[in-house]
């Protein structure tokens, strides 16, 4: 090849090609899906608690995307829920869907776990509830203090894992992250599949 | 569905009726002649048979044995010193932000089966460790060695002296601005949230910046160019120019696309970065280094062509092979399962001539320390990229999605194939920019087992670790706790691997900077071109 000019349009050409197949047609498609009349949009507190989840990375460790039972049963089987849809996540930006399991999928975690103290005391240290996790504990999500205020949510770890002496109260932050934790709960019906069948290959 | 399938369907009539008429022009004018020739335009008269192995001990060297050849060989020095400023600063960029990329990397490693380890503090949590790793070594090391590699072989390419140095400087200190503020940003919890897509979109703009400032550079030498033929390498650092900032822009604009939307693009982009971004940069290199210094040039001119536009093809559109089994139209992954198959025909083509090459040769990764960098790194491309394929078969990815097989194979392409050409590069490039030797051969030999025994190590328990994990996960008989706590030995054994390569990266960097401060023996003036035999060539 002799021409700079050819290749560097060639190579522009079918980006575009690419970008035209993989990102403006799933846009286009994605865009009509129906919104499951079921989804509730986030309340501030909630979209915090989002932020909080960004900040520190929990879908590094946690996904947001149970399969099809048709292709991986397991996911179901483990309680993760039905398999989701683009409309579930209409109200995400960005989508949280994640590419790893080194920690159970959270689709459904507000439905599969309701309790709030339950999400405190595994966010304070995972080994209180769930001895043997690879989990990090967040405790920069809380405060010791000697006194809780009025207003103050405390948390009551279980001995030999709570500070000792004073109180353990929970930050706004860990708080909201609890809130959208909870808010993390997609089993109402979902319209469309978009994965009727598995059998390209 | 419909509409859709059609409109696909219109597309794929399209490009093929394009593809047809741009053969029948390439062949009408000629673009296919001359094919072996072109892959001689590396070499200077009479240079063909002679090995260029600046990190060789070897003394003696070819200089020329004809006025021609002489001029030629001057005329090289030249280029290569046109470009020093330059390359010196995106390489030395470069190396500082392997050895902090990679601290972090060893960070997280050790966090993800000791929860407890430096677990006080938000700053050092592993959620913003880990990204902070991922975007150091991708848009600090890689991308910015990458560069400079391409900015030292561009004036080579093209045998011209290097035009615009101010603008690749200026750009240089633009990105690494870029990469302190995103860093600092993701360790303050301020992630965009999208793996590979960390970075603040406030923060992208200077990688935008910095990255057109080196553009220009590029460009301007390239518009002097001397040579009629454009090597093999210069498509694809000339492509890999116009893809990134396409991409990075798509990819960046915010509040744009939601959701499941949003993920389609999140992957599209993050694999793009992958294949038309590092690996056209590491391709390329290979392509230039290995027949250089094996003083004979590449087998088929012809097959490396198919390779260039097939993977340009094939390689825009694997992304989506990341959500299979996810929310997303089925027509898309399969699309993206199709293309990454189809993935092997570039990877082949490459493979041939890179090995084809070698064949016979391959006696000298003993001597020659940028060889046996190079030349492995090439073999791994070959062997991450059918992995890959392999990977985005639903058979296979229903198995190995979600677990650390993913994160192994990501390091078998970024590390064993990307960072070892860069390496092999590093060491090609710094005596031609310093006129010193490197000044310790040992360490070079140091630096190259400790970070491939530790990839090794880091590769194979993380890849059992990996399938292991995957085949429990979809079986929910086996309770999730005990899968984590089955990983645990793999995932110190990665510990162990990635303690290794940290090494390795320390005594490289303290190799690096002795080679900065001027501490290595001179060469033998303009010693530039080098035999095997002690031929004496005055």
């Amino acid at each position: 090849m002799t021409r700079v000019l050819a290749i560097m349009m060639g190579a522009a050409f079918i980006l575009l090609l690419a970008t035209l197949t993989l990102v403006v047609m799933p846009y286009l498609q994605m865009s009509a899906e129906a919104v499951p009349p079921g989804l509730k949009p986030y309340t501030q507190q909630e979209l915090m608690g989002r932020q909080t989840y960004i900040a520190n990375g929990c879908m590094y460790c946690h996904s947001q995307q149970p399969r099809d039972p048709s292709f991986a049963s397991g996911d179901r089987d483990r309680g993760w829920g039905r398999p989701s849809v683009p409309g579930d996540y209409a109200n995400d930006w960005p989508h949280l869907m994640g590419t790893m399991r080194t920690g159970p999928d959270l689709f459904n975690i507000g439905a599969r776990q309701p309790s709030e103290d339950w999400h405190l005391i595994h966010l304070y240290n995972p080994q209180a509830v769930m001895k043997g996790s690879i989990m990090p504990p967040y405790r920069f999500l809380f405060r010791h203090v000697e006194k809780a205020g009025p207003n103050d949510k405390v948390v009551n770890m279980p001995p030999p894992y709570g500070p000792g002496s004073g109180q353990l109260i929970v930050t706004e932050e860990g708080m909201a992250l609890v809130a959208y934790l909870l808010s993390l709960d997609h089993t109402y019906p979902a319209p469309t599949l978009p994965q009727a069948k598995i059998d390209e290959e | 569905m419909t509409p859709t399938i059609a409109l696909l369907l219109i597309i794929t009539f399209l490009l093929s009726t394009v593809g047809l008429l741009v053969l029948i022009w390439s062949i009408s004018t000629n673009q296919f002649s001359n094919s072996q020739n072109a892959a001689r335009t590396i070499f200077t008269p009479g240079e063909e048979g002679h090995s260029e192995d600046p990190a060789r001990e070897d003394t003696s060297a070819y200089k020329g044995d004809s006025k021609a050849a002489k001029e030629a060989f001057t005329a090289r020095r030249v280029q290569d010193q046109s470009s020093k400023p330059a390359v010196l600063i995106w390489l030395s960029s470069a190396v500082f932000w392997l050895l902090i990329g990679s601290f972090y990397g060893l960070l997280a490693s050790i966090k993800m089966h000791y929860p407890e380890f430096m677990a006080d503090s938000q700053w050092w949590t592993f959620g913003r460790i880990r990204p902070m790793h991922l975007n150091a070594v991708v848009y600090g090391w890689s991308s910015m060695a990458g560069i400079g590699a391409v900015l030292f072989l561009v004036p080579r390419l093209f045998k011209t002296p290097l035009r615009g140095t101010p603008y690749a400087v200026t750009g240089a200190i633009i990105w690494n601005i870029g990469v302190i503020l995103g860093l600092g940003a993701i360790n303050f919890g301020l992630s965009d949230g999208q793996e590979w897509l960390e970075f603040p979109w406030q923060v992208d703009f200077l990688f935008v910046l910095g990255g057109a400032l080196c553009a220009v550079p590029l460009l301007l030498t390239c518009a002097r160019r001397t040579v009629e033929h454009l090597y093999v390498s210069s498509w694809y650092f000339l492509a890999a120019l116009v893809w990134f900032p396409f991409l990075f822009f798509i990819a960046n604009v915010p509040k744009v696309f939601p959701g499941a939307t949003g993920a389609t693009v999140n992957w599209w982009f993050a694999h793009n970065v992958l294949g038309l971004w590092v690996t056209p940069l590491g391709i390329g290199i290979a392509y230039y280094i290995i027949p250089k210094i094996l003083g004979r040039p590449i087998i088929s001119y012809k097959l490396s062509l198919i390779g260039f536009w097939s993977l340009a093809l094939f390689y825009s559109q694997v992304g989506i092979h990341h959500l299979i089994g996810g929310p997303i139209p089925t027509w898309l992954v399969t699309l993206s399962i199709v293309h990454s198959v189809m993935m092997s025909i570039p990877v082949i083509t490459v493979a041939i001539n890179h090995h084809g090459t070698m064949w016979g040769s391959f006696g000298r990764i003993k001597e020659s320390p940028t060889l046996r960098f190079v030349w492995i790194g090439a073999l791994m491309y070959t062997a991450t990229s059918l992995q890959g394929s392999l990977m985005a078969l639903r058979s296979v990815n229903v198995i190995t999605h979600f677990t650390h097989y993913t994160i192994a194979h990501a390091h078998l392409g970024m590390y064993a194939f990307l960072s070892f050409i860069l390496f092999g590069a590093i060491y090609f490039i710094m005596p031609r920019l310093t006129d010193r030797e490197w000044p310790w051969r040992r360490m070079i030999s140091l630096h190259f087992w400790l970070v491939a025994i530790g990839i090794l190590i880091y590769f194979v328990s993380l890849t059992t670790a990996g399938w292991l994990q995957g085949l429990a996960l979809l079986d929910a008989k086996t309770p999730f706790l005990e899968i984590v706590q089955m990983t645990i030995p793999y995932l110190q054994a990665r510990s162990l691997g990635g303690g290794l390569m940290v090494a390795g990266h320390i005594v490289f960097v303290v190799h690096f900077i002795f080679m900065l401060s001027r501490r290595g023996a001179m060469t033998q003036g303009p010693t530039l071109f080098r035999v095997r035999t002690k031929e004496i060539s005055q």
